[in-house]
């Protein structure tokens, strides 16, 4: 039990603080935290807010996964925001100018987006594996030109098309579409959010029962270790990051395979970056991103209605941010505390207390 | 069991002699660019290339990319990844422009450095205090730099300018020339000669509408310079980076000079934030003003391998090719990559020279590829000429990554004990 008690404390303990610390900043800035809480909660049964807090949900699911991949071995893809732009644009101009049959055309983009993703991802890795270039900065460096690359792309005379106020992509024909489960005035839900829970089930597989997964687990708890038992690191890395580029890539598909059909100036930026928040609140466990996905879509789907009660639903950002910085720092306060309890408890049974360690 | 004592003691190699002191390689690397360009230009018929105006906006342009570079070098030299550098610079936007409206450009800059350096303190308490990872806070910190600009100026420029996502105008500082010597060199300028024309017109960028803020920025480099590197402070900073527990067994404050470290870093980059609000063509806070260049200026930091040297060129370097594009377009900024064919001439030159067979052929091959790009384009999509940094970046680390060297301890989390 003591376990799960510090796996579950330390992101209650942070949600708590970022709480009280937005309540703090709405009593200065002369609102009442209740009343926008009570709003905010009142929300979710408005309208499309459920349906649009589950869409959500399955997309910042799809984000998490990707960055803890990396995460798992100790390797930071920043580059998640940088790759799924690219596979946004590359499977939209991909379905936009092919006709298959209905499901075939799917298929294709989907893949089409994967690759793009891992394409795009390739670059860092390889960069990593032979020049031994940190990914940190290589894949901030990609997210920039992944928005100069999308913005050349959807030129009107490269791919795109102007369309009223707004250039955009062509748009995929309907046999690319994946159908969503619709509730009339409560708004559709995407098909692709089964897609997402089949990715996190892989996920779990992948890490807890294959070979591979154990291979990434053990380099990331020790590269060293790792490598005298006969992991070949370089592959680790360039493996771990395509895949997660591949995922990366599939972050767009359920708005664009369920609702714009296109790339578009409107195109939702930023998730690459919620993403890396998600899995670290998970701790990287598929059942802890999940549960965070659903915190952070709930967050700013509510959030919406905060401007009914006067006040600006920013604040909502200003809770994640928190809810963040708060949850590593209690992981690492539990993780420091723990530690000391564990050399105290060796200490006694040795009868040298204090001398542990 | 007994250890082989075959073990040699690893003898570092002896540093190479220096022949010729670092200020005069500065030297000669700025006269040689020059003359880069002044080739480049008159062989392509650019003359903006050079011209003082191009110059007035590079050096704009590379403020902020400065400012924020320099964050970074104090962060990293001693030892804490900053990769928060993003969001302290749009605390500081919205730091300026607050103060900015209300008490004028000085105000804006105090405003600037506090809000910045909040950010450093967030940022130095968890990755210090508590030893969280460094990259994780500073993603962190740039969410929630984002997040609480956007609330801020929802709740208190909203009011004023009807426009949550813009503040009221801020008032800006007047800026100086040297009226005298501007008009001598802009003769000069117009005179089109080879070489002088192309010196003058820089000259002329350099001295023309320049504000108090460019001052202190430029006064700020050779400051942190000798801060960092002549004075008994910046020698435990650095060694704090390089190795925090041999500091710490010579009784080094370890926490304290990260700390100050950090805290300076997000005044710093809050300063850059200063300067883009205070940039004569906005003159307010705009949301996503910064626009990456807080990652930039790290970038900035990278290319000039830790050291305030290379960081001026790298921000020089990405400042003007940035203000190329804003100034004349995309067919100009071709005309730099005919500037790198040039370039890489004379390093297949050197690198024959040197008997390295292997970086000539590579040095060639890019060159040709360069050049069949310069004569099959009309222009440098504008999409990309902004992203030049980024490319730039990639290819010095693709390249020159083993002969970068950052500060040994640089993102390891330290604790006493």
């Amino acid at each position: 039990m003591g376990h799960l008690r510090g796996k579950l404390l330390p992101p209650a303990l942070a949600i708590v603080f970022s709480l009280l610390l937005c309540g703090v900043a709405l009593i200065i800035s002369g609102a009442n935290p209740l009343s926008a809480f009570g709003a905010m909660v009142s929300q979710v049964g408005k309208g499309t807010t459920l349906v649009d807090i589950l869409n959500s949900t399955g997309i910042y699911y799809i984000a998490a996964l990707a960055v803890a991949i990396g995460f798992q071995m100790n390797l930071f893809n920043i580059g998640v925001e940088g790759q799924y732009r690219v596979a946004a644009v590359v499977a939209a101009v991909v379905g936009g100018s092919i006709a298959l049959p209905t499901g075939i055309h799917t298929m294709v983009i989907i893949i089409a987006a994967a690759l793009a993703g891992a394409a795009w991802a390739s670059i860092p890795a390889i960069l990593k594996v032979t020049r031994g270039v940190n990914e940190v900065i290589s894949t901030i460096m990609m997210n920039g030109l992944a928005i100069g690359l999308s913005a050349y792309l959807i030129r009107r005379d490269v791919f795109g098309e102007l369309r009223g106020n707004n250039i955009r992509t062509p748009e995929i024909p309907e046999s690319g579409w994946m159908p969503g489960i619709s509730f009339g005035g409560s708004g559709t839900m995407f098909g692709f959010i089964f897609v997402a829970i089949a990715l996190g089930i892989g996920y779990w597989i992948m890490m807890n029962k294959t070979r591979f997964g154990f291979e990434l687990r053990a380099s990331g708890e020790s590269s060293t270790a790792a490598s005298a038992g006969g992991v070949n690191a370089k592959k680790m890395i360039l493996v771990s990051m395509l895949l997660s580029g591949a995922i990366a890539g599939l972050i767009s598909l359920p708005e664009l395979l369920g609702r714009d059909h296109t790339f578009s100036l409107n195109f939702t930026a930023g998730i690459g970056f919620s993403g890396i928040a998600i899995a670290l609140l998970g701790r990287n466990h598929p059942g802890g991103i999940a549960f965070g996905a659903l915190l952070w879509a709930f967050l700013d789907k509510s959030g919406l209605a905060l401007d009914n009660v006067g006040v600006p639903r920013e604040i909502v950002t200003i809770m994640q941010g928190s809810i963040v910085l708060s949850v590593v720092v209690a992981y690492e306060v539990v993780r420091r505390f723990e530690l000391a309890s564990e050399q105290r408890r060796v200490g006694r049974e040795l009868g040298t207390v204090g001398g542990a360690a | 069991m007994i250890s082989t004592l075959e073990e040699k003691p690893h003898i570092p190699a002896a540093p190479r002699k220096r022949k010729v002191p670092g200020w005069a390689v500065a030297m000669l690397g700025v006269a040689g660019a020059i003359a880069l360009l002044s080739i480049t230009s008159y062989q392509t018929n650019f003359p903006q290339l050079t011209s003082s105006g191009t110059t007035q906006t590079a050096v704009r342009l590379a403020l902020p990319i400065l400012l924020a570079g320099l964050g970074g070098l104090w962060a990293e030299r001693a030892g804490v990844v900053n990769i928060g550098l993003e969001g302290m610079m749009i605390m500081g936007t919205w730091g300026a422009a607050w103060a900015g409206y209300q008490w004028g450009p000085w105000a804006a800059l105090v405003a600037a450095v506090v809000f910045g350096s909040l950010g450093g303190l967030l940022h130095a308490i968890a990755t210090v205090t508590f030893g969280v990872n460094h990259i994780v806070s500073g993603v962190a910190i740039n969410l929630l730099g984002a997040g609480l600009t956007k609330y801020l100026s929802t709740l208190i420029f909203l009011p004023l300018s009807n426009n949550p996502r813009q503040s009221p105008p801020v008032q800006s500082f007047d800026t100086f020339s040297a009226a005298g010597l501007g008009d001598w060199l802009g003769e000069l300028e117009a005179d089109q000669r080879l070489f002088i024309s192309d010196v003058a017109g820089i000259l002329r960028g350099l001295v023309t509408g320049v504000s108090p803020l460019t001052m202190i920025a430029i006064l700020l480099l050779p400051l942190s310079y000798w801060l960092l590197w002549r004075t008994r402070f910046g020698l435990r900073l650095r060694s704090v980076g390089e190795n925090p527990h041999a500091a710490d067994s010579l009784g080094v404050k370890v926490y304290f000079h990260k700390y100050v470290a950090v805290i300076v870093s997000g005044g710093l980059a809050g300063l850059g934030g200063a300067a883009l609000v205070l940039n004569p063509g906005q003159l307010s806070y705009l949301e996503g003003q910064t626009g990456g260049r807080g990652y930039i200026g790290l970038a900035a930091m990278i290319f000039g391998n830790w050291r305030p040297g290379g960081l001026l060129g790298g921000a020089a370097l990405f400042g003007y090719a940035d203000g190329l594009q804003l100034r004349s377009g995309g067919e100009t900024v071709l005309a730099l990559v005919y500037g790198v064919v040039l370039l890489l001439g004379v390093i297949v030159v050197w690198q024959l020279f040197r008997r390295k067979w292997f970086s000539a052929a590579a040095a060639i091959a890019v060159a040709v590829l360069m050049y069949l790009l310069y004569i099959s384009l009309d222009e440098i999509p504008s999409e990309f000429v902004s992203y030049a940094p980024h490319m730039v970046t990639l290819a010095v680390l693709a390249v020159a990554s083993q002969r970068l060297r950052m500060p040994a301890a640089d993102g390891l989390v330290y604790r006493r004990g």
